[in-house]
């Protein structure tokens, strides 16, 4: 059944019967027209070709309104971005200016000179591209276009590339790594002279990270190779379409330049629910497993429920729960990124045919495509930003004119909020997204050497082109210059690599890579992505003689830091089985089966993704205000009247830290409601001023609400007695010398490097003939990253970490706001024991061990007590 | 068996702490810089220096800092200062590549020089720099028996009593309340011994690897491991994986 609504004003009528056509069918397009009431004035309609008409005549359609508007906004030279909810007929509105202009133009004639493509599609999945690829062959058949859709991605074979380099198709979908390569090839200029139309699916996610960097560069070239072409960006609903629209365009020094804007409100208001239970919510932690029996009921109240939760190892945890209580033997599968491919295929063909009658699933589903009549989606665990919570809830139901269901359940008390403040901006529509950022360093060296590999360039007009991308708009001559040297030779002060340089600049005044085996090397390591090392975990058997079988089935794939931290004999949750930690034999991890139902190591269960902003900013607004409490479950409810009781509970704008003593120990709870990243940044450098304040701090923990800190001495005590006083405690200029000094000891700036140097060139994540592993290119990677810290200082790649580490993994930014915000706005309260809404981070310490950068302590401590014990005796250490 | 000592002159005013051992009853002492003494015969056995590394990723296009010579001779001459040696043995791939000697920088050479001077310098050929070293001071060889001990590169396959070698890179890795460390050592089970890489550049290959398989008693295999100013020992059954 469909209800139809108004889109941009245009009235649109009841329903016609539902015919049965297929979901994709349906989501490319159209509205059915109305037999009843009189027909729309069909103006619009006619500038469509005949093919069109006739079609959408047979299918008793017509092109929603938006869709005709940017059509003719395109026709008129306008690059355009279009917001629209899930299921308002994107994809058809980004292609319709091609599919019609492709049309009129007919088929070449054989014979012809070359032709280049017509239309570039780009979306940031793999899998979204075959999917669109398929949707759209099937009007484009119906209609019979003269219309070729060919898709490019790293898993199109050699012999279809060569192909599609020689005879381009019309239309080309592919990803942002593939049109880096295209762009680096010799053949570029001819394959894209005739390009008119770039479309980007699902913007707001592509623009974000390093590899919409990438993508706004190679943007930024395919301008240059076609100066007419337009853009289309279409985007989830995001709080800052000025950023998207700016991106879209050329920037010129003079002016921001803005592409024009379409946005399709509305859509069935989803029905979302916060699970109301009998049982207990918990304090603290991120399993929910309290909720698992209600969790059950619902999935057998629908056809197919899609689980969502934030990390592999929830996900893991979820699946087996489920199992334990399915006595009705239902269809309940797991997919997430770690595991193999053939089982995740499987699932994912499972789904499409509406065999299975639950998925519990990562981010690995999470984007635009579709997997069935799923009519549930239930959300664990705290949706941890609004934009993300619409985009899975989008998932359940891609007919913009059903309402979507969905659950949220959230996994602790402070959870409970957050999916309240999230389900609120749901409604009123403010969604986050993060901002695009300042074009990164290592992104841009790579793009340096991909344009040198397809022609010589000159910098100075490559600079130009450069800066008319968004990111890089206010890129200075001088760090270009340096990145281009970087390029070049490595960019040092000692100056020896002259000799061996991969660019050179030549008479002309041109750059230009020095031999074949340059761009040979460029193209095996193109892309922002780089993977942490990741092994291969096997399913092995123990012989009659208790040694390890070969062979077994592989599971999928672990991260390698998760492993270090395990013993052979541990057990672990994966792949929905408790396995036991057997060894790592070269690239492979070896588990057996565990006979235990409790497995011995926990991961870490808690949200990848911090806190958005706007979240964190509606928690605290909540927090403040008692009339809002009423929504909220009547444990949450009594939990935050005992805290007023007892303490207080904060103003939207102030800062509550409470001190009490616990044990034989002081602790001190911040509530800053930043995330997780930026508490833990917080914690760093406050335990570091604490301990120059002589107060001793032993240990701190941070979840994405609070932050605890704690030591012997009474703390609540030195701030009474301002020594120090904490104004100055929280004084903005920890960002400055303490921070520098701290991150310049810290391991996580060497995983920074890592990453930079592997997307800056410096080292290869694949090198042709090379033996080494990931194991041992993290282990180089950390020696040279020493190297150059103690010779070079300020050499461009180690600038290039520092920002990334500043804006990444440690949120400095988020973390000075909150500064410059709680100034002349922190409230003290001592208490004489723990308050109520300190219980969820109290409850944290010991589940997490403390981030110190201690290796030497920790080093030292093992190997005495393991001395000890191993050598039977007290070491004779002599200290001098 | 093996005991911590104090060391012969720390450094600074911080305590220094090196592992006595003994490889086919010849005592010796790991120096936590990674250099092997051996006092009866005041010989200094270092490996795997891979001197010119980053100029050797540069000719292929990899663009590595050029700091690691200067950085790994730092070290040789602060491990050299420390004990005073008649004999320096370098174990083999002194040099990233055969090109290495002939192209490292004047400098560069001038140290070496100045560290030989007044001592025998032997350099072991490797894999690395099969065909010896050029312009500088000492004697090249594929192998070495000095001192009752046999000095090669390559560890030999299976039993080879006395024997010191490198190439391996042996690394070990503890783990503590979830954490782990992991660092270069030393590995030795009394009877051979295979040095940990010198180079400031060179990375480590877990004892625990197939490729060092065969080569000591696991039952009395110890992991001298390097700290920043003392030598952690540790029993092979007690490293992780």
């Amino acid at each position: 059944m469909f209800f139809i609504h108004d889109y941009l004003g245009v009235k649109l009528l009841p329903p016609m019967p539902h015919s049965g056509f297929s979901f994709a069918e349906h989501d490319l397009l159209l509205f059915p027209v109305n037999r009843i009431d009189s027909p729309l004035p069909d103006s619009d309609v006619l500038t469509l070709p005949t093919p069109f008409l006739r079609w959408f005549a047979e299918k008793g359609w017509r092109p929603r309104a938006h869709q005709l508007e940017l059509l003719s906004r395109a026709e008129a030279g306008e690059s355009t971005l279009l917001i629209a909810p899930t299921g308002a007929g994107k994809t058809l509105a980004g292609f319709l200016p091609s599919l019609v202009d492709i049309t009129r133009r007919g088929k070449i004639p054989p014979g012809s000179p070359f032709v280049g493509i017509h239309t570039l599609y780009i979306s940031p999945l793999k899998a979204l591209a075959v999917d669109i690829e398929r949707n759209l062959m099937k009007p484009v058949a119906q209609m019979g276009l003269p219309v070729r859709i060919e898709n490019r991605t790293g898993d199109t074979p050699q012999a279809k590339r060569q192909r599609q380099r020689l005879n381009p198709p019309d239309i080309l979908l592919t990803t942002p790594e593939q049109l880096a390569l295209l762009i680096a090839n010799g053949e570029a200029e001819r394959f894209f002279k005739d390009l008119r139309y770039v479309v980007l699916d699902e913007l707001h996610s592509l623009v974000t990270s390093k590899r919409g960097h990438l993508l706004s560069l190679g943007l930024a070239r395919l301008r240059r190779l076609a100066p007419d072409l337009q853009t289309t960006g279409l985007s989830a609903t995001v709080a800052e379409p000025m950023e998207l629209q700016r991106w879209l365009v050329a920037q010129t020094e003079e002016q921001e330049n803005h592409a024009g804007l379409i946005t399709v409100s509305g859509g069935a208001k989803p029905e979302i629910l916060i699970l109301r239970t009998e049982e207990h919510v918990p304090w603290a932690g991120h399993s929910a497993r309290y909720a698992i029996a209600d969790v059950y009921a619902a999935i057998k109240d629908h056809g197919t429920t899609l689980l969502f939760v934030n990390t592999r190892s929830q996900a893991e945890m979820l699946f087996q729960e489920l199992w334990t209580i399915n006595d009705d033997n239902l269809p309940i599968a797991l997919h997430h990124g770690s595991l193999d491919v053939a089982q995740r295929r499987k699932v994912e063909a499972a789904m499409s045919e509406n065999r299975l009658r639950a998925v519990v699933a990562t981010s690995t589903l999470d984007l635009g495509i579709d997997w069935g009549d799923v009519d549930l989606v239930v959300h664990v665990g705290a949706p941890k930003g609004a934009s993300r919570l619409a985009q899975r809830i989008g998932r359940a139901n891609h007919r913009m004119d059903e309402p979507s269901r969905a659950i949220l359940v959230p996994a602790n008390r402070f959870e409970v909020m957050e999916c309240q403040a999230a389900l609120d901006a749901n409604y009123i529509g403010a969604q986050d997204t993060p901002p695009v950022g300042q074009g990164a360093l290592d992104v841009l060296a790579q793009h340096v050497l991909g344009i040198a590999c397809a022609q010589p360039f000159d910098a100075v007009d490559l600079h130009r082109e450069i800066t008319s991308a968004a990111p890089y708009a206010h890129l200075s001559w001088e760090t270009f210059e340096r990145i281009v040297d970087f390029v070049a030779t490595g960019g040092y002060a000692l100056r020896t690599y002259e000799r061996y340089a991969r660019i050179r600049k030549t008479k002309d005044g041109l750059w230009r890579v020095s031999n074949p085996m340059v761009a040979q090397q460029y193209r095996l390591n193109v892309g922002t992505i780089v993977e942490s090392p990741m092994l291969n975990v096997r399913m092995v058997k123990r012989n009659a003689r208790g040694s390890l079988g070969r062979g077994g089935m592989t599971l999928g794939k672990v991260e390698e830091y998760f492993l270090e931290m395990l013993s052979p004999g541990d057990t672990f949750v994966f792949s929905g089985k408790v396995v036991r930690f057997e060894g790592i034999r070269e690239n492979e991890c070896l588990v057996s089966q565990a006979f235990s139902f409790d497995p011995k190591v926990p991961t870490y269960a808690g949200g990848k993704f911090p806190l958005s902003t706007y979240l964190a900013a509606q928690v605290r607004k909540m927090l403040a205000d008692p009339a809002r409490h009423a929504s909220l479950p009547d444990q949450v409810r009594d939990w935050l009247a005992l805290q007023k009781d007892i303490s207080m509970l904060p103003r939207e704008d102030e800062l509550l830290i409470e001190t009490f003593p616990r044990g034989s120990r002081h602790y001190m709870v911040i509530y800053a409601f930043e995330g997780r990243l930026a508490h833990q940044t917080l914690g760093m450098l406050l335990t570091r001023r604490l301990d120059r304040a002589g107060l001793k701090p032993l240990g701190f923990v941070a979840t994405d609400y609070s932050l605890a800190v704690w030591g012997l001495d009474d703390l609540g005590n030195a701030f009474r007695a301002r020594r120090p006083s904490l104004a100055q405690l929280f004084d903005e200029d920890m960002l400055g010398d303490d921070l520098e000094a701290w991150l310049n000891e810290s391991f996580l700036l060497k995983r920074t490097f890592r990453n930079c140097a592997v997307i800056a060139g410096l080292i290869d994540q694949r090198h042709p003939g090379k033996e080494k592993t990931g194991r041992q290119i993290t282990v180089s990677a950390d020696l040279i990253y020493d190297v150059l810290r103690a010779h070079e200082p300020d050499h461009i790649l180690l600038e290039a970490t520092r920002s990334d580490a500043a804006t990444g993994l440690l949120d400095i930014g988020r973390l000075g706001s909150m500064l410059k915000r709680i100034k002349g706005h922190i409230t003290h309260r001592r208490l004489d024991h723990i308050s109520p809404l300190a219980v969820p981070v109290m409850l944290e310490i010991g589940r997490e061990a403390v981030q110190g950068e201690a290796h030497d302590f920790l080093l030292s401590e093992a190997a005495d007590d393991l001395i000890n014990e191993a050598m039977g005796g007290e070491p004779d250490v002599v200290i001098r | 068996m093996h005991r911590l000592v104090h060391a012969i002159s720390p450094p600074s005013g911080t305590a220094l702490l090196q592992a006595r051992t003994a490889i086919n009853g010849v005592a010796g002492i790991c120096d936590p810089l990674g250099g092997l003494y051996l006092p009866e015969t005041r010989t200094l056995v270092v490996s795997d220096l891979h001197l010119e590394k980053g100029s050797a990723f540069a000719r292929r296009g990899m663009m590595l800092p050029p700091y690691d010579t200067l950085a790994t001779l730092r070290v040789l001459e602060a491990v050299i200062a420390r004990h005073n040696p008649n004999t320096v043995i370098s174990l083999g791939d002194n040099f990233h590549d055969r090109v290495g000697s002939g192209a490292m920088p004047e400098t560069f050479r001038h140290m070496v020089a100045t560290m030989a001077r007044g001592r025998e310098w032997i350099w072991i050929n490797g894999n690395h720099d099969p065909d010896g070293t050029s312009g500088l001071p000492g004697a090249s060889m594929d192998e070495l028996h000095h001192a009752g001990l046999i000095f090669r590169h390559e560890p030999s396959k299976g039993d080879a009593s006395a024997e010191i070698a490198g190439h391996l890179h042996p690394a070990a890795t503890v783990r503590r309340r979830d954490k782990s460390v992991r660092r270069a050592c030393f590995a030795t089970d009394g009877k051979r011994l295979v040095m940990p890489a010198f180079g400031v550049t060179t990375g480590g290959l877990d004892l625990r690897h197939r490729a060092m398989s065969g080569l000591f008693d696991r039952g009395k295999l110890v992991a001298h491991m390097l700290g920043r100013d003392r030598i952690y020992s540790v029993r092979y059954d007690n490293l992780i994986g």
